[in-house]
Parts: C-alpha cells; structure tokens; sequence
C-alpha cells in the first residue's frame, strides 16, 4: 500500500548528527542514588503528592496523584524513602526551582505488584483509559500533553486518521529510532489500543522519516509479523488492515504536530484549533509504547529512552533512564567531562534550551541531553541588522511572516502580531536557523507569545476585579437603600405611635373632668363657671393667634406696599398716590389689628380674672355676667350712635322729635276733648316747646347740608351707618389721599382758605341771626366765627 | 434651445430627475440608517475602562477605574494611573490618538512588580478595618476571627493597609513562578552594537590611523 505523501511549505535541512549517538547499543537504566520527581512533568495542573517524608515507596507507585483532568500522575521510577517534598532544580528554560518529591534510593529497585491484562483489547473504552490515566502518561515527544485528554476527543468530533509520530526531526535526538527499531511490535499494539479508543480510525499511519532505515524495516518487519501471526485472536483485524508505514523525506520540522499532518493527509489544522476538529489524532511513538506498557502489563511510566549526545561525553548513546533521575547522574555515566561543555542543552540544538543546573532530572518529556564542546556548537554569532532577505519566510513551515513578526515583537504591537497570527508559531527555529543576520527570531516570538498570554491573563483578571468590585458596589448600595427604608419604615412608626398618644391624651382630660364633676357636685353654677372659663380658655387662644395672625400678615403687606412704593417713586404720581394710599391703607389695617389684638388681650385678661374669680367665688359669678350685659348693650348703643354722622344723627333727632310732637298733639286733642284744662295747658305748653326744639333742629339740618355741599374734599360722605368706624376712617383716608394727590401744594391752599372763608361767612349770618334773635348762644357763635377768622388769616398769610 | 425646452424627454430633464430621485433614495437609505444603527451612550468610557487596570486603587483621584475612564471621556489628563503604567497610558494615548505623556508622579509611581496584601495572621485582631476597605471583596473574615487575603482575587490597592490599626498587613511582590514564567525579548540590537563597535570595516575607530 502506498501512501501519498504531500509537500511541507518551507522547512530547512540542518546537520542531522545522529550518528554519533546510533553507534552504541541501548542501554540499561541506572539506579540513581536519589531521585527528583517534579510534580509537573506535563501541560496543565501539577500533580497532587499522596505521600509523605519518611514514607517508603516502591518502584511504580504513585506518588502524586493527578489534580484535575488536566493533569497527569507521577510515580516512583525506584524503590526508597521519600526524603523531601520541596522546590528542587528544574529542566525548564526559567532556570527556576519547582516542587519536587525527592526519594533516596535504596538501589534494590523492587517493584509493586503490576496488574497485567492478557487481553487488553476486551476491555471497554473507559477502562483503558483510567488505565492510561493511572499510568501518568503524558506525550513524550516534547509538550506532555496528557494522554488521557488526547485520546477523549470532544464527541462529535469523527476521528478518521490515527498517526504515529515516529519522525524525530531534530538533529542529534535517536531516542524514538532506537524505540522503534527495539520496540516496533509494542508501538504496533498500542496504535492497535489508540485505535479501539477512537472508534477504528480509517487510516493508520506511522510517520518516519527516510533517514532512520533501520526503524522503518523493524517496523514494517513487526506489522507483516502480526498480520501473519493468528495466535492473537482478539486484535481487530481491520484496524491491522489500515495501518502503513510512511517514510518521507527528511526535511526539519516534519516531525512537528501540525506538520506532519499535513505532509501525511494535506489536510491543515486550523489556527486556533485542535488536530480533532480535522479528525486526526497524532501521537508519539515513545507515548504509544507507554500506552501499551500501561494496558498490558500495568506498568505506569517511570522510565524512557533518552539520547545523551555531545562532543564532551566519552560516550555517546542512547539509554533508558528512571524517570527522575538527576541529569549528572546519567551525563556521569557517559563519562561526562564538564570542562569540554560550555552549555548543556535539554532538548535538541533547534528547539532546546540550556540547563542551567546540572542537578535538573529527567522528566517524560526529556528526549535528549545535549553536551556539546564549544567547537561543535559555538556560541552565537552576534545579531546583527534584518536584511529583509525573506529567508525566514521561505523557511517557515506555518506559512507566516517572520519579518513581519520581527519588527511587531520589537515593537511590542501584540495587536498586529495577532493580526500575524503568532499563536501559530510552533517555535521550530526555522527562521532563527536560516537568517543570515543570526537575528534570534525564535526568542523574540516567544517572549511575545508570553507577554500576550500575559496581557490575556491580566485582562481576565481586571475584568474579574472590574466584576467583582461592581457587585460589591450593587451589594453596598442595596444594603444603604435597605437601611433608608428601615429608617423609613421607623420613623413612620414612631409618629403614628405619636398620633396615637395624643389621641390618648385628648380623650383623658375630659375623663378626668367628668370624674371631677362627680366628685364634686358642690353646684351647678360652680361647673358652669368652670365650663365657661374653658371655652373663654380654648376659643380666646384661637381669637389670640387670628389676631396675631391677622397682624402679622397686615405687618407684611405693609412692609411690602412700603417696598413698593419706595421702588416706584420715581414712576408717575397718579400709581404714587396709589401705593401712597395702599400703604395707608396698610398702615391702617395694622393699627386697626394692633389695637384689635391689645383690646382683645386686655379683654382676655379681664376675662382671665373673671374666671379666677369665678373659680375662686364662682356664686357671684353670674350676677357680674348679668351686670355686664347691659353696659355692653350701651356701649354698642353710643358706639352705634358716635357711627352716626351729624347730618343723620340730626334727622335721627328730629324723626324723634316729630313723633313727640305728634303724640303731645293727640294727648292735648284727648285732654280738650275730656275738657280738662290744665292738662291741656300743660301739653299746649310741651307742644310749643317741642315745636320749637323741631325748628331749631330743622335748622341744624340745613346748615349741615349746606356744609357738607360746601366740602367737596369729602367727595363720599361716609356711609357711617354700614362701616364701622375703621372703615369709615380709611375711607376718609383714602378719599383725603386721592384729592391731596391730585391737588398741587397751591390748589390745596386755595381750596382751603376757600372753604375756610365759606364757614366763615356761614359763621358770621349765624352770629348775626342769633344777635338779632338775642339768643343765649351769640357767645359761641362769636368765639366760632373768631377761631375761624384767625385760621383764614393764617391760611392767608 | 427652444426645442430643448419644449420638448417633454429632453436629456437635460431626464438627467435632473434621475439625480434628484437618487438623491431622494440615498438621503432616505442614509436618514434610516442614522435611526437603526444609532449609538447608544458613550462607547469611549466602555473602551477607556476596559484598558484600565480595574485595581480601584483610587489614586487617580476617583472612586474607581470605571469613575476615571469616564474623567478622561470629559477631558481629564491621562497619566494619572500608577497600576497601569506607561504601557496602560501608552495604550489609552493610541485609543485617543493623543501623544502619550509621562506618568504623573503626582499619583504615585509605577510599581516594578506586581504586590498582593498578606496579612500576619498572627496580628491580626479581626477588626474587620480592612475587610471593608478592600473594593474587590478579596478579605475573608468575620469580627474578633483572623482575616486572610484571597491572593488570587488581589489587585494590590493598598486600600487595606492604612486602616489596619495593628498594621500587620504588608503589600509583597508577586514573584515570577513557574507557570507565570515567560521569554524575555533579546537585548536590543543597538545595544549589543554599541557593545561591539568593530561589526564591519566602517565600524572601525577612525583615530589613530592605524591601518589593519
């Protein structure tokens, strides 16, 4: 069966050097004195010790146990005593310490009891994989990526094409040579296993390049034994059918995952994506021997073949090393002279990285010790400036832009190195290898693979803080609005509870007062006195604060007319005089409330003295009431009468008289008509005088009328009998503001002395008439008329 | 002229009709778009907060990333976040296409490592002081009980150590491990050729006259 082979988009061709270490036969693991068997070995989680110091462990027991399905265990590659669990050397490019568990070996090597299983193909899908899983195997071609995990692909994910890497692309490293041409037979079984897991891929191919001959024979050898071979009844016959050995050109980096998927199916791994998302699942050759190890003889990996090469080993070869087995120790047992070696590598001279300490152990991944002589690797040449060549270009076997790459790592532009796709670099050192300016592309790539990995990470977790600080700040303000309505809720509580003892005390007093009343039923006056007072008591304080209120609500309007009127003196005279007048007006009403009030408060505390007396001597209480009603029915009478303007209170005098005079006139008719005399004389004597009193009252009247004609000022004579005299007054006010206001200071004047000489000369007629009628009155009347005169002068004047 | 005028399908009224209608038609396609592909509110501040470094720390000056990204939105300087740094500034300058200024020492200088808060847990009299300072709700701990830093949730603000009243909390550097370990980039080429002069013939010392 030929397989078709397709071609790898550039790739380089460095000195392969393998030979040196294909000389000798494999050899045999040593026994370290002590082993260090770091807790991460592999991609993802470290492993979870289960054993402590002091403890004695076997050869192939666990001592870690893997933490999460992303992790893989760890077993003891020999028997001893756990002597410490700590950070030990590592063989990683930091240079850093890791936790290691740490056992001295007591060089008897004694094994636990294995499982074996005679028919491993039996067993279902799960149960080879908890073996596999129990087992700690992680990929052994260099990442460590769990077995486990790989051989799970995600389910609906078909896997058609299984492939077994035995490429082994780097220069110096035999270590998957020498496995396959030892152990073809073994990595034929387990692809059988890998197959059963992946439910019989279609195809079955095992990788290898065309410069390890003597692998690709032992391997072709193997599969045409095991198809001739019927003694193995369970094997799945089909899936033997489909497996091939392909050899193919040799050419750097074939070997690597994505690449020699390509070169075997030309199918490419999408960026970003696993080789399961194409329906390819590639594993290790060395991985493969593990897995069958694990499910057939119940061995769990704690040794490996290893390829320890340089021009400052005595020897050079190929061993089986116990997994944890310090480097010095096996490099000792090459007849290491460290001297001849400037640098020791882990790993190959292309993908590689120094050791810095010659302590760090071996570990799944370790496939070759690398100690070279200064001669045969020397120390880099010196970077110098890009060239734009494009070498690196062509070299690279995933199709992208080194140069590109180049100048963003320089320039720290994580946004356009993603643009370029530098997570697809699988750090190969292709580009490194061909560029003429020895300008360490790789190193550039992968310090910026770091930082953007870095930035991921932090930004994951500022948006974690940014998250968790939101919700604490959600968390505080609900718990502050929660509070407030707390607040709320009692503060409303307490002023209903408020409400409700007010309510309470409202109804107590007049409990109190009707048990008073009982208890003391002395006399019906003494409660009416009491009664009264507190009706005085409770309306005079309502009256108090109307008046106070009216009072300062008059203050203000005042004060505002004030304001007013001192903003617009300047405006036009007629709106003066109005806010002039408004302010009097005012002005009045204050006086008015003012004297309301002090007349009320006087009231009020003659009232207050009333009912202390009342309560002190409350049986003379009701005459005093009595006594006061009619004083009071007097004083509204004269306050009715001072009301009264003359003109009225003259025709209200002479209306009387004239009702007397008609009555006396029917008391004289009935006295004539009786014939009784003297009475009649008598009432003819009334009745003259009456007449007279009419006469004289009559006159009043017209002198009054002919006055208040003779008074314009007075343009509204005041309707006295409807306002009080408060009203009557600002009446007055009002009408004597508006004509001041419209007369000039001159008109004023001559209106004045006007009117004056008017009621002077209405003086002098009376004064006149009352001479020549020789009445008693001349006197007044000349006194009157001499005032007057004096006035005018003084008008005049 | 006048038979261009008359006529009804003149080419100069067929053409000022077309244009008008497809002014008519893209007007229309423009004005809808403006109302369906409307954005809401202002993106910047969403853009600002997601490159701040979200510690809360507060020496910018605002109670938090989010407060501050919305000042730089209304024209605040934007070299006032110690936890971000250069690199946080150079990054909101290139956002802004503004020139990125040097941090403002005013607020405080930029760490050379990341801290996190660890407290002596054997000091510690449960105050709970700095359990309600901490903005990332990163303090476990009850009144009079030992409190303990989620290390993993800290962004080493400092918040918690000023009201510590024992001070037994310390701001440590978060050391490189294993798993956050990364590549350093290469010495940069200018300096390896300054260190080594003699590269190619020009390089060479001219003084001397001393031929090679």
């Amino acid at each position: 069966m030929s397989q078709l082979i397709y071609p790898l988009p550039g790739g380089v061709h460095p000195p392969e050097n393998k030979q040196q270490s294909l000389q000798s036969a494999l050899r045999a693991a040593i026994i370290p004195k002590q082993l260090v068997l770091p807790l991460s070995q592999h991609i993802g989680a470290p492993a979870h010790a289960i054993v402590n110091v002091g403890d004695r462990v076997l050869a192939g027991q666990m001592v870690a146990k893997p933490n999460g399905v992303f992790s893989a265990a760890i077993h003891a590659s020999s028997s001893g005593e756990v002597v410490a669990i700590e950070d030990r050397p590592l063989a990683h490019p930091s240079g850093m310490p890791g936790p290691c568990i740490v056992i001295n070996c007591d060089g008897e090597d004694r094994w636990q009891e294995l499982t074996p299983c005679i028919s491993p193909f039996e067993l279902s899908n799960d149960e080879l994989l908890t073996k596999i899983r129990d087992a700690g195997i992680a990929g052994m071609g260099g990442a460590g990526f769990p077995a486990a995990v790989k051989l799970k692909p995600p389910v609906n994910a078909q896997i058609s094409t299984l492939i077994l890497n035995g490429t082994e692309c780097e220069p110096y490293i035999t270590a998957d040579d020498v496995l396959m041409q030892t152990r073809a037979k073994d990595i034929l079984f387990g692809s059988l296993v890998l197959a059963k897991l992946l439910q019989h891929p279609e195809t079955i191919l095992v990788g290898v390049e065309d410069n390890k001959p003597k692998a690709i024979v032992a391997l072709e050898q193997a599969l045409a034994d095991l198809k001739a071979d019927k003694s193995h009844g369970a094997l799945n016959l089909q899936d033997l059918n489909n497996i091939s050995i392909v050899s193919f050109p040799t050419e750097y980096p074939s070997g690597g995952e994505k690449q020699l998927i390509q070169i075997l199916t030309n199918k490419e791994v999408p960026s970003g994506g696993l080789p399961a998302h194409i329906g390819v699942v590639l594993q290790n050759v060395g991985t493969t021997t593990a897995i069958w190890d694990a499910v057939r003889f119940g061995k769990p990996l704690v040794e490996r073949i290893t390829t320890v090469v340089g021009e400052s080993l005595k020897e050079q070869g190929n061993t089986l090393v116990r997994i944890g087995t310090p480097s010095e120790d096996v490099l000792a047992s090459f007849g290491f002279n460290p001297e001849h070696c400037e640098r020791l590598i882990a790993g190959g001279p292309m993908m590689g990285f120094s050791l810095d300490d010659i302590r760090a152990p071996l570990v799944k991944t370790s496939n070759c010790l690398l100690a070279p002589s200064p001669q045969e690797m020397p120390a880099p040449p010196m970077e110098q400036a890009c060239i734009r060549c494009g070498q690196c270009a062509e070299a690279c076997p995933a199709s992208l832009l080194p140069q590109q790459l180049y100048w963003y790592s320089r320039s720290k532009d994580h946004e356009k190195l993603e643009a370029h796709n530098i997570m697809d670099c699988i750090e190969c050192g292709a580009c490194s290898f061909v560029c003429p300016s020895n300008i360490p592309l790789v190193q550039y790539y992968r310090a910026s693979k770091g930082d953007i990995r870095q930035t991921a990470i932090d930004k994951e977790k500022s948006d974690r803080s940014r998250a968790r600080f939101e919700f604490r700040q959600t968390r505080i303000d609900k718990a502050e609005a929660e509070k407030e309505a707390k607040r709320a809720a009692r503060k409303q509580a307490a002023e209903a509870a408020k409400a409700k003892a007010a309510l309470a005390k409202a109804a107590d007093p007049t409990s109190t007062e009707s048990t008073n009343q009982a208890a003391t039923p002395q006399s019906d006056l003494v409660a009416a006195a009491v009664a009264r007072a507190q009706a005085q008591q409770a309306d005079p304080t309502e009256q108090l604060a109307k008046f106070e209120r009216a009072l300062s609500s008059a203050e203000n309007r005042r004060d505002n007319a004030q304001s007013k009127w001192q903003e617009c003196e300047e405006a036009e005279a007629d709106l003066k005089s109005k806010l002039e007048s408004r302010v009097k007006q005012a002005q009045l009403r204050v006086d008015e409330a003012a004297k309301k009030l002090t007349q009320f408060k006087a009231e009020q505390k003659s009232a207050a003295s009333v009912t202390t007396a009342a309560n002190t001597a409350a049986p003379d209480q009701t005459p005093a009431v009595d006594m006061n009603d009619p004083v009071a029915a007097a004083i509204a009478k004269a306050q009715a009468r001072n009301a009264m303007s003359p003109g009225d209170k003259l025709a209200a005098s002479l209306s009387s008289l004239e009702t007397r005079l008609a009555k006396s006139e029917e008391k004289l008719a009935a006295a004539k008509s009786d014939g009784d005399d003297t009475k009649a004389e008598a009432l003819q004597l009334g009745l003259d005088k009456l007449q007279q009193k009419i006469a004289v009252v009559q006159q009043e009247i017209a002198e009054h009328k002919s006055t208040a004609l003779a008074e314009p000022k007075i343009a509204k004579p005041a309707p006295a009998k409807e306002l009080d005299a408060a009203a009557a007054a600002i009446e007055k006010a009002k009408s004597r503001a508006a004509a001041s206001a419209t007369m000039s200071p001159e008109e004023k004047h001559q209106a004045q002395i006007e009117s004056l000489k008017k009621r002077l000369q209405k003086a002098e007629d009376r004064l006149a008439k009352a001479e020549q009628e020789n009445d008693e009155n001349v006197g007044a009347f000349k006194a009157g008329a001499d005032k007057l005169r004096e006035k005018l002068a003084q008008l005049e004047a | 002229m006048t038979e261009l005028l008359n006529s009804d399908f003149s080419p100069l009224i067929i053409a000022l009709f077309v244009l008008g209608g497809l002014a008519l038609v893209f007007g229309a396609i423009l004005g809808f778009a403006a109302v369906k592909y409307k954005v809401e509110g202002d993106p910047i501040v969403e853009q600002l907060d997601s490159l701040l470094p979200q510690t809360q720390c507060g020496q910018c000056g605002h109670p938090g990333c989010r407060p501050y990204a919305e000042g730089i939105a209304n024209g605040e300087e934007i070299n006032k976040c110690p936890p971000g740094g250069q690199e946080t500034i150079n990054a909101i300058a290139g956002l802004l296409g503004v020139d990125a200024p040097e941090l403002d020492a005013e607020h405080g200088t930029e760490a050379e490592l990341p801290t996190v808060a660890y407290i002596r847990e054997d000091e510690c009299i449960g105050c709970t002081k700095c359990i309600q300072a901490c903005p990332m709700d990163a303090i476990l701990g009850a009144a009079k009980q030992m409190h303990t830093v989620i290390v993993d949730e800290c962004t080493g603000c400092d918040l918690c150590v000023e009201p510590c009243p024992v001070d037994c909390i310390d701001m440590i550097e978060v050391g490189t491990t294993l798993r956050s370990w990364k590549w350093q980039l290469p010495e940069p080429l200018e300096k390896i050729s300054h260190m080594n002069e003699s590269i190619i013939a020009t390089d060479a010392p001219k003084a001397g006259g001393q031929a090679s």
